[in-house]
């Protein structure tokens, strides 16, 4: 039985790709993502905005897809993990494979899509927590593990995601 | 056993993961990631009580809401064979065995719909009233006739009271650890589809093979009916274990009754009551010693808890069995049974909350004689396992004392407590040991030779993030003499036959055995000028004589961890600017993976020294703070500069490859080693976990 006052059309660019999806209107954007159009990169760790592996890129800014309902991204722009790498990985995606920034994986699609929002914030000088005031913020390991704070990784792979974020990044 | 250190093209060299990039673009499928054709979603309906029965649950509205197949309950769910575990005996009766447990699973064409449904779901229940509360002085405490899996409940030699009566210096201290539980970030998903008389399961398991086994047992399958796959498995840490966890048994129920492909996941709270936990400890600790600290009389007893439905009793007190050397020495164990959720194995089950006992107690000792805290670990030092007389297959924890004093910069330590201000912080340093068993369990391998030149590799094993199937490619390319590129080694799937699971660190050293074997033997066979026939040339080795013929010894791998502390004077926050980790495992297959695991260990040590408690509220049997913004687990910002390094450490009598597991290890004292340093930078001691701001400041 199908409860036609409940659904809603949601249309979004996905990864660059224009896309019409019917949906319930109690679905949140990662389980569009996930069980409706087949995009299980993004990965659901808590599905409360708690740990962050639910992480995409919506307009361009890091959120936290669970929290957001389908309905909410009509006319915005979605990148998630599958939409990072073109004919070539994305240098945060080579990174960390290189300096082996994730063990089981599950976190992963979200630190990177964190990391990039994230220092598209830096460098557009929102400071942190940890910014001295009044000064222009840094890239330094103390500024990245800040700003990653909201990605947790059970398996403890932060000394690396850090070494991955500040090799693609510059910085000190 | 032949020597097998020389050097090797593969092993020993760092090497990216092999499933690397599928992790990093997403293209790596976990077991909630499948899309299948007319896949329907189970939500489980959790009990709401912590102890009763079920009265009556509103079925019929459940059934009349949109999109609602079945729903699964007391009155319809098959019979099902009970195989001594009762967290799988879902459905056959009317007793709430704890909060949270299933009594009811609706299944419907959409999770919004399945969700919608459970949630709305009136259940009626006749409450009892409940014991939910650990304490150490539990009258129902008692002795288990075994503690996990299969050890001595009880050990003792020598005159324990006797010598501690006559002992020059005497630590007498009660310990507590909380529960913990394990937070994989993958939650537990199965999809159970049902095609040409086999079932086929998609599940985040570390034991594949295992679970196979027990669900065909559970259900009164044919044999070979259930196949389990777990190609990517999103963290484990235990609790990913055997036996299989509730949602695997939920979604061949499910597939069953609607005839059609059915996932359960688990929801992040759910997996607080459902999928295991580490049980709340209380462990007490006397250590005799003469004036320069060596010991005399070691006594470490522990309680424990378990649910009504499982006899789990965590084996908190064998990490002293081993570790340092005293005439007198008896461990112990005691277990109470209570209206909660079944605890399990998380990260070093009994070696994680019992060298927190035993090593603090050490650093008390130390302070106690005023003898160095490294020096009086190294005075009791001993060649051969204190418990059992058995000599060691190797045992460098001296080394890795002196390794990691030497990194750390340990010379010079003032030993005075509470010396160390710094601006608004007290800074200090401690240190701790560490071992964990080094086991080898029986295992079968397949190494088969195609006409293109490739190797295909089979083994039912499981990498739930250790870099397992990289460290198996490289043994095996090695075993084959071909470059790594040519082999690819498969995994996660049961239909290659028993194999142990990714646990205990067992795996890579109990895989290894056969697949080492395997190619080695194919090896052989090709060089001899056997023919590779169109379908391939396959060796297969089964380990199990192999490991029981070994000789009996004392294998363990060792570790000594050094933390630097900074205690907010105002706050009583502590950081953790700096941790040290030495490590004596065997022969290391991949540095870069093996570094990646000990720092995965050392960090949970932090968040276990400093963060995580699962909070019991007694009335509800529920632990309350089941999310991951209530349960604080490390984040980046909690991690400082960790610093690691491995020992040489060749051992012979392990297996064909040398390896001993490090997966737990780096765990393993570090919350001792914290504690430790609080002392030092406040003067307090720290005998509770964890050590939140309350119970630092000053």
């Amino acid at each position: 039985m199908t409860v036609p006052e409940l659904d809603s059309t949601v249309r979004l660019m996905l990864n660059g790709a224009p896309r019409e999806v019917v949906v319930d209107n109690r679905t949140t954007l990662l389980d569009l993502l996930r069980d409706r159009l087949d995009h299980t990169g993004t990965k659901k760790g808590c599905d409360h905005g708690q740990c962050g592996a639910c992480t995409v890129l919506v307009d361009g800014r890091r959120a936290n897809s669970c929290l957001l309902l389908a309905v909410a991204v009509d006319g915005r722009e979605v990148t998630t993990v599958e939409g990072l790498a073109d004919d070539e990985p994305h240098p945060l995606q080579a990174a960390f494979v290189a300096h082996d920034a994730f063990q089981c994986g599950y976190c992963t699609p979200g630190q990177i899509c964190s990391a990039i929002g994230m220092l598209d914030e830096l460098a557009e000088g929102w400071p942190s927590a940890v910014t001295a005031d009044g000064r222009p913020p840094s890239l330094d390991d103390a500024e990245i593990r800040e700003r990653m704070a909201g990605n947790i990784c059970r398996c403890g792979a932060y000394p690396n995601i850090v070494a991955a974020i500040r090799e693609v990044a510059g910085g000190d | 056993m032949t020597r097998t250190w020389q050097a090797a093209p593969s092993v020993g060299h760092p090497m990216a993961r092999v499933e690397g990039f599928d992790k990093v673009t997403g293209r790596a499928r976990y077991a909630g990631d499948v899309a299948l054709p007319g896949l329907a979603y189970g939500w489980v309906v959790p009990a709401t009580i912590p102890r009763g029965r079920v009265l009556h649950l509103d079925v019929e509205a459940a059934l009349a809401m949109p999109g609602v197949l079945a729903v699964l309950h007391q009155e319809n769910a098959p019979r099902l064979t009970d195989i001594g575990e009762g967290t799988l005996f879902l459905f056959q009766g009317d007793r709430v065995p704890h909060w949270g447990a299933p009594v009811a699973l609706v299944i419907a064409d959409t999770p919004e719909r399945a969700r919608e449904a459970a949630e709305r779901m009136r259940v009626d229940y006749l409450p009892e009233p409940p014991d939910c509360v650990f304490r150490a002085d539990h009258p129902a405490l008692y002795e288990p006739r075994f503690v996990n899996p299969h050890n001595e409940t009880v050990t003792e030699k020598g005159d324990i009271d006797g010598a501690l009566a006559a002992a020059a210096v005497v630590v007498d201290a009660e310990y507590r650890t909380p529960a913990q539980h394990n937070n994989a970030m993958e939650p537990h998903s199965t999809t159970a589809v049902w095609a040409d008389g086999r079932l086929t399961l998609r599940t985040s398991t570390q034991y594949a093979y295992a679970w196979s086994q027990s669900l065909t047992r559970l259900f009164g399958f044919a044999p070979g009916t259930v196949r389990v796959l777990s190609e990517h498995v999103g963290g484990g840490f235990g609790n990913k274990g055997n036996p299989p966890r509730p949602d695997s048994a939920l979604a061949v129920m499910a597939a069953t009754l609607v005839g059609r492909p059915v996932r359960v996941t688990l929801t992040r709270p759910q997996l607080w009551p459902l999928t295991g936990y580490r049980t709340p400890t209380a462990q007490r600790l006397r250590l005799g010693a003469d004036r320069d600290g060596r010991l005399v009389a070691v006594e470490h007893l522990a309680a424990v808890q378990t649910s009504r439905l499982v006899e789990f009793t965590e084996q908190v007190t064998m990490y002293s069995r081993p570790m340092y050397a005293a005439p007198h020495l008896r461990t112990g164990h005691q277990v109470v049974a209570l209206d909660v959720p079944t605890p399990r194995w998380m990260r070093a089950p009994g070696e994680a909350p019992g060298s927190f006992g035993l090593e603090s107690a050490m650093d008390e000792l130390a302070e106690a004689c005023g003898v160095d805290p490294v020096e009086l670990r190294l005075r009791n030092d001993t060649a051969d396992d204190p418990t059992t007389g058995l000599p060691f297959s190797s045992r460098r924890l001296a080394d890795c004392l002196r390794v990691g004093a030497d990194r750390f910069g340990w010379a010079g330590r003032d030993p005075r407590p509470a010396v160390g201000r710094d601006g608004r912080w007290w800074r200090g340093t401690g240190v701790a040991g560490a071992h964990y068993p080094a086991r080898t369990v029986p295992s079968t391998a397949h190494a088969t030779a195609l006409p293109s030149g490739e190797f295909v590799v089979r083994v039912a094993a499981t990498d739930i993030g250790t870099g397992a199937r990289t460290a198996l490619t490289q043994l095996a390319a090695d075993a084959l003499e071909v470059p790594a590129t040519v082999v690819r080694v498969l995994i996660g799937d049961s239909d290659f036959g028993p194999a142990q699971g990714a646990g205990g660190s067992t795996g890579t050293a109990s895989w290894s055995w056969p697949v080492v074997t395997a190619c080695r033997d194919l090896a052989h066979r090709l060089a001899s000028g056997e023919a590779v026939p169109p379908h391939g040339l396959t060796s297969t080795f089964d380990s199990t004589d192999a490991v029981r013929a070994r000789h009996e010894l004392a294998r363990y791998a060792w570790g000594a961890h050094f933390a630097e502390v900074a205690v907010d004077v105002t706050t009583g926050e502590v950081r953790v600017p700096r941790l040290t980790g030495v490590y004596a495992v065997g022969r290391v297959v991949n540095p870069l993976t093996a570094r990646s695991q000990l720092l995965g260990g050392m960090t949970m040590g932090l968040s276990t020294a400093l963060l995580e408690e699962s909070i019991m509220d007694g009335r509800f049997g529920d632990y309350v703070n089941h999310n991951l913004a209530d349960y604080h687990v490390a984040t980046n910002p909690d991690v400082g500069e960790l610093d690691v390094a491995v020992v040489d450490d060749p051992d012979d009598e392990l297996n064909p490859s040398g390896v001993k597991g490090l997966g737990e290890i780096g765990i393993v004292g570090v919350p001792a080693a914290i504690a430790n340093a609080v002392w030092h930078a406040t003067g307090v001691r720290q005998r509770e976990l964890p050590i939140t701001p309350a119970r630092a400041a000053l």
